[in-house]
């Protein structure tokens, strides 16, 4: 699907959130319609994984050709997961559905569907848990809110656990702390032990999981996208970069999603990491192996959050770095922060991150060893150790959206701000009520960033659309500015749809443009190509 | 596996009716995948995008940066669209049988 076989945006939200459905949800059958489901798995990337029924199927079949026992599976799954998580157990008892997350949905509140209400769409899998794991719903039944597994539950489960962004804003505002992302995750996980799964993700996983990278670019394509890079830069500023490729013995591994080598806009936030390095004369390595900071692990199952997560601290050991820097991704950082020790841990082959500019121990990153390039490039500016020229970005009038992970899962909210304010003259923030904890989902993460779920996207867009939408008309914001390579793949769309004339973009490709080099010509453009003043552009 | 007929000839490809194996392909092919893109002719401009987008992913195992293309065919982005209406991505490289990038992107 492409954006203009969409309805007009002032169509597409003319919904009513006031008007009730016709049957009760569990009497209210799924629809597949064009445009807001996803694609399946194809089986050629399940057998690359070694994962449950590889098998070429859409969700618009009658039969999903399950396993005979898909049921037994499941039910099995399900109760092995309730042992081991007690977070998950506890997030299936204790809901006394409130109603404090329903409104908070980005996809609730662009498409109007009840069943995208947070406390809905966990009570998709909470009534399955009632209806065989405790005694109320065991003896009352659907009187107990529970039900019997079904195919078309199973349908239902696929249909909206792959209509979550696992975003956790509706956690922000729930009472108990119920975190729905993770009621979402488990959803998914039973969902693959059938072979219920997305292409859009499990394609990015069989291919890190053979390339290293989600893209499946093999190493000297990898490093011929840098080589482009590094021409780019030299023509823009005159100086040739350093590119360190798999440098054994480098103090510091960096790690960025592989959308930042290959799609615009990242590849000019990529290129502000080889400025910013080169200037600071930063003793680093990329690699061609730990080549993705991405993992769609997290949207598949911990098992293969915890696959694909090692190959980065197993690249640091066999280079023999000291410690990881990370770029500007977002869901890396759910991992790096709430899985990683436990999952992949301990690290104790590296050392507690020491910034060899400014000497700043990262005592946060202790356990990790991975520090996010925001951190560090703030504490860089901090020390007075960038010498920066804002007035190179004074085309840019930049607003800031918080990816939900950075944001909500990691807690950095003030370093891109300090850095962006550094770099750029003219910022202004969104509403308060979708920005920081609060912020609100671009829409596409988690797999969803796909064309053929495009009308939901735009739909789950919305919000934060509308927020841009408002800064945009106040304050002619030009520039949606972000830290994940899903968002500024995603945002781009959001923008074209619903606030033309706003571009997207990294905040280290500010940072590059207004950092003045060592030896530099005279810049006359930035890192896009484009004249630095509008005279030029005459 | 859904397929794409076309001049009495089947293809298999996925949703998006990108060329499943990238083997099959051939000038022949891509002249075929051109009319599903609204190409009825494929014109030396087409050629030297096409042939550009499969000898890069010959040698790289991927499509090459969008950038790249530009710069190393001489064309800016706003006439590869001309070319190809539904962009680099989505028509050159499909018409090259290309498979679709996937990821964050």
């Amino acid at each position: 699907m492409e954006l203009h076989n969409l309805s007009k945006p002032q169509d597409l939200m003319n919904i009513d959130l006031n008007k009730t459905p016709e049957t009760p949800w569990m009497d209210t059958p799924v629809n597949f319609r064009d445009g807001t489901y996803i694609y399946p798995a194809a089986g050629k990337n399940l057998k690359r994984l070694g994962l449950p029924n590889p098998r070429e199927w859409s969700p618009t079949d009658e039969d999903w050709k399950l396993p005979d026992n898909w049921k037994e599976i499941i039910m099995k799954g399900l109760k092995e997961r309730l042992d081991k998580y007690r977070s998950f157990r506890l997030f299936m008892d204790i809901c006394v559905r409130c109603g404090a997350c329903m409104d908070k949905c980005h996809f609730f509140i662009g498409s109007g569907d009840p069943k995208n209400m947070p406390v809905l769409r966990a009570e998709l899998l909470r009534s399955v848990y009632r209806n065989d794991f405790t005694t109320l719903g065991k003896m009352l039944g659907r009187f107990a809110g529970a039900r019997e597994l079904t195919v078309d539950v199973l349908k239902e489960w696929f249909y909206y656990f792959f209509q979550c962004t696992e975003c956790r804003r509706c956690s922000v505002f729930c009472p108990y702390g119920i975190d729905t992302a993770e009621v979402t995750m488990i959803g998914r996980e039973l969902l693959n032990l059938v072979g219920l799964n997305i292409n859009w993700v499990m394609e990015p996983v069989a291919n890190c999981y053979r390339f290293g990278n989600h893209l499946g670019i093999p190493p000297h394509g990898v490093k011929d996208m840098w080589e482009f890079m590094v021409d780019d830069i030299e023509n823009i500023t005159g100086i040739n970069v350093n590119l360190p490729i798999n440098k054994k013995g480098a103090e510091i591994l960096f790690v960025t999603p592989s959308g930042d080598y290959f799609a615009d806009p990242g590849t000019y936030t990529c290129m502000g990491y080889l400025m910013l390095f080169h200037e600071i004369g930063l003793d680093y390595t990329w690699s061609t192996y730990a080549s993705e900071g991405g993992n769609f692990g997290l949207f598949t199952s911990h098992e293969m959050i915890k696959r694909l997560n090692a190959k980065i601290y197993a690249e640091a050991k066999r280079l023999g770095v000291k410690w990881i820097l990370g770029g500007e991704c977002g869901h890396m950082w759910r991992v790096i922060h709430q899985y990683m020790e436990t999952m992949n841990g301990p690290a104790d082959f590296l050392e507690a991150p020491v910034s060899p500019i400014t000497g700043t121990k990262f005592e946060n990153a202790k356990q990790s060893k991975m520090v996010h390039i925001m951190e560090f490039t703030a504490d860089l500016i901090k020390h007075g150790k960038l010498k920066l020229d804002p007035s190179r970005n004074r085309k840019v009038r930049a607003t800031y959206h918080d990816s939900c992970n950075p944001a909500r899962a990691a807690g950095l909210l003030e370093e891109p701000r300090y850095v962006i304010q550094n770099v750029c003259e003219d910022f202004f923030e969104m509403p308060e009520n979708t920005i920081r904890e609060q912020t609100f989902c671009c829409g596409g993460g988690a797999g969803l960033g796909n064309d053929e779920n495009l009308e939901m996207r735009m739909r789950g867009a919305f919000p934060r659309a509308n927020a841009l939408r408002h800064v945009q008309d106040k304050h002619d914001v030009n520039r949606l500015l972000c830290m994940c390579a899903i968002d500024r793949a995603t945002l781009t769309a959001l923008t074209h749809y619903w606030a033309p004339d706003v571009s997207v973009g990294g905040i280290h490709e500010l940072v590059a443009n207004a950092l003045v080099m060592d030896g530099e010509q005279e810049r006359t453009e930035d890192l896009r190509g484009e004249p630095l003043n509008e005279e030029e552009e005459e | 596996m859904p397929t794409l007929e076309i001049e009495g000839r089947t293809f298999e490809v996925d949703e998006d009716g990108f060329l499943q194996d990238p083997d099959l392909w051939n000038e022949e092919v891509a002249k075929l995948f051109a009319k599903t893109e609204g190409i009825q002719e494929l014109t030396d401009e087409h050629w030297k995008v096409v042939h550009y987008l499969r000898n890069y992913y010959l040698e790289f195992n991927i499509a090459p940066m969008i950038r790249k293309v530009c710069k190393d065919t001489g064309f800016k982005l706003k006439k590869i669209y001309e070319l190809f209406p539904s962009g680099p991505a989505k028509g050159a490289c499909k018409v090259a049988g290309l498979p679709k990038p996937t990821g964050c992107v």
